[in-house]
């Protein structure tokens, strides 16, 4: 388990010696085996039933580093892996030998993925702050690394915006620690009732706000836009289908977990977060409707698609709301990764990032216009898909709940993302000019975001061990 | 896992495999791509034949695959269902033949044959889906497979076509999901059953139930162009023949029409359908939609726009026939499943043959075509006739089924709105004969782009697969009462649908 911690910073580290634009060998042999440890804790997690826990140097808590893993966070940590894989593939035939702005791509994203493998095995809040500002450090450098104006303005927008989270939870978690004396959730889970202190309830407040604006949530979204539609192909990717997703898992896990009682004495508290992933839906697709950009098309997807995340909140005290919700996280995770991917295709195949400039793609590379319209499936919901598996579990938990308003917003939504997913499909399919020189692309460069969606669309398929491995909470 | 199991599964794989690697060929690959397209077509033929002695020997087909808890991706080769995937698996084989010659020397052929062969695993998908969840993932999928084709010249015309068939579909397939995901809370399941499954609920459910009716009926009805949720159809007419062909025939009017009768028979059942007071109001919606859609090809220039709105009206016929409560009517409506595909694949095969060899694409263009063309033309009349009921062919049985069935259902009604639609069918029709035969020929055709040689008047792939349907449409006539026929088949399955067991005459 601690090898998932340690594979990506000793490769990190070696590809920082190397020097600028080296080490993509040792990441892909380093992201391959972390894939094959992560489908190892996963399958160990759902075969035994149980969490399981190991202690860093033998120290348990107080003193030690506690590391723990239920059904939840192997699911994340096996969907991390499976994105990077091939994202560190494509990345590396998209970075040419002297670019500049792959010098530092290879140790950023190691530290990037040691953040994230952290944060989803971290079993103490004050543990996670330090993921969360690892995390939040690599993905500026990588934001910041496209070097142009506008990508540093956006880096730096990025930065004051991580900062704030992490300070605001950080705060939140001394606030905790004052209270119990302890940050470990597993010690915590039990102290915390309905008649906490206000203190505790303050506390949460902060954590909630400073890790929704990591996660984008609508109106904390502003950051979000210029920073993965402005960084190169391979850092939206990864930023877009991982990084905002491991605030969102926090939120979930606090949510489920120590704070879980306060939540049970307030409960119009859970319709805050439903409320405001309503409107990152609406918001988030109308600019996406209205995008010229490609990139930034995709961008405001996201914000929308981040936006059914928090439908389930309210969904929360019946059956099958978290499995609805991981699995939009994969089905997000997985198509948005394809779809920035084929985004950087694209561009480099017409040598620009306007909608209007995509007239013909469809001629020029068909397999990369194929993993955009599978990847627009799973983002509008249409079966065969994850992304339909996720509405469908919405729509159903929001049914026997009798939260039937939460279930025509996700219908609604799916109908405005086939508006901006075919608005590109269509201009694909237009006609071309053909004067214009096609540009050859590397099949290194098409192949990885064809698997990416293939998996989004074939876990549409089988989504049943994956739904019992969630089961599995701590 | 058994031959039962697998069977099922080797129906879908048979074009969805061959689908995938003709997207993968390059385009000079003609030969490969070819072959693999009718080895495909062939190798579905051959194992429907094997399903289809099977299901009237009483076999049963079927597997299943859990997709979430509770959840499943369910398959079943049931008579119903077998009606559909035959009527596929024979018109898709040439339609095939018919494309290879119709796109012959055009761009982009292994996208078209990569989609098209996708596009009919959904309908087969479609008709052997086992449950409603499984049928929403292959209509779906059909709406997805079917916009590259419609779009597939590339056109500003094109483009707008494909854009309004998508906001339809996608709207219409918003409004099943929603049924379908309701059903499903009610009820816990989707699986179609004789008789029916929303029966099991109780009478206090009966509003919920019509609602869920409506929104089903209403977003399967998109597809089967009901009015007022036509409007696509007629748009869609941009796209190349053989598409619009399959369009029509087989895929995407038929899996709409063929989800009413799912829907109808199995969800709901005939008989708890009927206590709910859902079928009446479907009657009228037919009725009306048969009259409106004869009556607005009576105005069109268009050829194929005046097919398409002769569709509108003739998938119609289906809907009527499911809606009349009774095994007569059944029969009617099921067995217009497989003719009006044969009958309208004949008309639209034809009309593509007189735009690629002569121009013609208007029925004021269409003076002397006959002479110019006789084999096709002579496709074209049959076609034609049977669509006005003339007796003899296909369409005299359904229409005779259906206006049994009105009969007997009281809804004497129906009959009139039969016999009004067979009278606007020859009015619009009946002109387009008389130009072709006996009007002389224009100096010189609009756009003459393959030269007669001798008595092969076109290229032989475009001449073989109407002359073939025009055949059929003839023989499901005359041998109507002989085992295997369509219409025997669809006696068949009213038997199974109907509880108590019926007398047929």
């Amino acid at each position: 388990m601690i090898w998932l911690i340690v594979l990506p910073l000793v490769w990190a580290s070696l590809a920082f010696i190397l020097g600028p634009g080296r080490g993509k060998w040792l990441a892909i042999g380093g992201l391959a085996l972390q894939t094959v440890l992560a489908f190892d804790l996963a399958t160990k997690i759902g075969a035994g039933g149980t969490a399981v826990g190991h202690l860093v140097g033998g120290w348990g808590a107080p003193l030690g580093i506690d590391l723990a893993a239920d059904g939840l966070s192997a699911a994340m940590l096996l969907l991390t892996q499976c994105i990077a894989l091939p994202l560190a593939v494509y990345a590396s035939a998209y970075y040419k030998r002297d670019d500049a702005a792959g010098s530092y791509f290879w140790p950023l994203a190691g530290f990037l993925i040691a953040g994230l493998n952290a944060l989803f095995l971290s079993a103490d809040l004050f543990n996670i702050y330090v993921t969360l500002e690892l995390l939040g450090l690599a993905a500026v450098g990588l934001v910041a690394a496209g070097g142009g104006a506008q990508q540093v303005a956006a880096a730096l927008r990025y930065l004051f915006a991580t900062l704030v989270g992490s300070a605001l939870y950080l705060l939140g978690v001394a606030l905790i620690y004052g209270a119990y004396g302890t940050v470990s959730i597993s010690v915590l889970t039990p102290l915390v009732t309905s008649e906490a202190p206000r203190l505790v309830w303050i506390a949460g407040g902060l954590m909630l706000i400073g890790l929704m604006l990591k996660t984008a949530l609508w109106p904390f979204h502003f950051w979000l836009p210029p920073a993965h539609g402005g960084a190169p192909a391979p850092v939206s990717a990864l930023l877009s289908a991982l990084v905002v997703k491991a605030s969102f898992y926090l939120i979930l896990r606090l949510w489920i977990g120590p704070f879980a009682p306060l939540i049970a004495a307030a409960e119009w508290l859970a319709w805050l977060p439903a409320a405001l992933g309503t409107l990152a839906i609406f918001w988030g697709s109308w600019q996406a409707i209205r995008a010229e950009r490609l990139k930034m098309l995709i961008a405001y997807s996201t914000v929308a698609q981040l936006g059914y995340l928090f439908l389930i909140f309210p969904l929360l005290a019946g059956a099958g709301a978290i499995q609805a919700g991981v699995m939009q996280v994969f089905a997000h995770g997985l198509a948005k990764a394809a779809i920035f991917a084929a985004a950087g295709v694209l561009i480099k195949a017409t040598g620009q990032d306007t909608i209007a400039g995509l007239a013909g793609a469809v001629n020029r590379v068909p397999l990369t216009l194929f993993t955009f319209g599978l990847a627009g499936m799973t983002l509008m919901g249409l079966p065969p898909s994850s992304g339909f598996l996720a509405k469908w579990q919405i729509i159903e938990a929001a049914l026997a709940q009798g939260h039937w308003p939460l279930a025509v917003i996700v219908l609604a939504g799916g109908l405005l993302a086939a508006v901006y997913v075919f608005r590109v499909l269509r201009q694909a399919f237009l006609l071309a000019p053909r004067n214009e020189e096609a540009t050859a692309v590397s099949p290194l460069l098409e192949w990885p975001a064809f698997v990416l969606a293939a998996a989004s669309i074939l876990l549409g398929l089988r989504g049943v061990e994956l739904m019992q491995l969630v089961g599995i909470v701590a | 896992m058994t031959a039962n199991e697998w069977l099922p599964l080797a129906v879908l794989a048979s074009s969805l495999l061959p689908g995938l690697v003709i997207f993968a060929l390059p385009e000079g690959w003609i030969a490969l791509r070819t072959a693999l397209n009718l080895f495909g077509a062939i190798a579905k033929l051959a194992l429907v034949a094997v399903l289809l002695a099977g299901v009237s020997a009483g076999e049963e087909y079927g597997v299943r695959f859990a997709v979430l808890p509770g959840l499943d991706l369910a398959f079943k080769a049931d008579a119903l269902g077998l009606l559909f995937v035959s009527l596929s698996a024979v018109l898709w084989l040439f339609t095939t033949l018919y494309a290879i010659g119709y796109l012959e020397g055009a761009p982009h052929r292994s996208r078209f044959f990569g989609f098209f062969s996708l596009c009919v695993t959904a309908t087969i998908g479609i008709a052997m889906a086992a449950n409603l969840f499984t049928f929403f993932i292959f209509y779906e999928l059909l709406t997805l497979s079917t916009f590259p084709l419609v779009v597939h010249r590339g056109t500003d015309k094109a483009m707008r076509g494909g854009t309004i068939y998508l906001a339809y579909t996608l709207i219409g397939g918003t409004a099943l999901l929603t049924g379908i995901v309701w059903l499903h809370h009610l009820l816990g399941h989707t699986e179609f059953a004789h008789a029916g499954i929303a029966a099991a609920l109780g009478p206090e459910y009966a509003g919920q139930l019509q609602i869920i009716f409506l929104l089903l009926i209403a977003g399967v009805g998109v597809k089967a162009a009901i009015v007022p949720l036509h409007g696509w159809l007629p748009q869609a007419m941009v796209a190349p023949a053989p598409v619009s062909a399959l369009l029509h025939a087989v895929a995407v009017v038929k899996a709409g029409a063929f989800g009413i009768v799912r829907i109808v028979y199995e969800v709901y059942g005939i008989e708890f359908a009927q206590s709910l007071e859902v079928l009446l109001p479907l009657a009228v919606f037919a009725a009306v939609t048969i009259v409106w859609g004869s009556f607005r090809a009576l105005f069109q220039d268009d050829l194929k726009k005046r097919l398409a709105f002769s569709t509108v009206s003739q998938v119609s016929y289906i809907v009527l026939g499911v809606a009349l409560f009774g095994p007569l009517g059944t029969i009617g409506g099921l067995v217009h499943l497989v003719h009006q595909g044969i009958m309208k694949i004949t008309l639209f095969f034809c009309a593509g043959n007189y735009a690629e060899t002569l121009g013609i694409h208007k029925v004021s263009e269409m003076n002397g075509a006959g002479r110019r063309m006789p084999l096709t033309t002579l496709a074209f009349s049959i076609g034609a006739l049977g669509m006005m009921g003339a007796p003899l062919t296909a369409g005299a049985i359904s229409k005779a089924w259906l206006s049994d069935g009105a009969a007997a259902a009281g809804m004497d009604w129906a009959i009139w709105v039969l016999w009004t639609s067979s009278l606007l069918n020859a009015a619009y029709f009946l002109p387009i004969l008389w130009r072709a035969w006996f009007r002389s020929a224009p100096a010189a055709w609009p756009e003459e782009r393959i030269a007669a040689r001798g008595r092969r008047e076109t290229a032989w792939l475009l001449l073989l697969p109407p002359l073939v349907t025009a055949a059929m449409t003839l023989a499901a006539a005359m041998l109507a009462e002989s085992p295997g026929s369509p219409l025997e088949w669809a006696k068949l399955i009213a038997e199974r649908e109907y509880r108590q067991g019926v007398t047929l005459p």
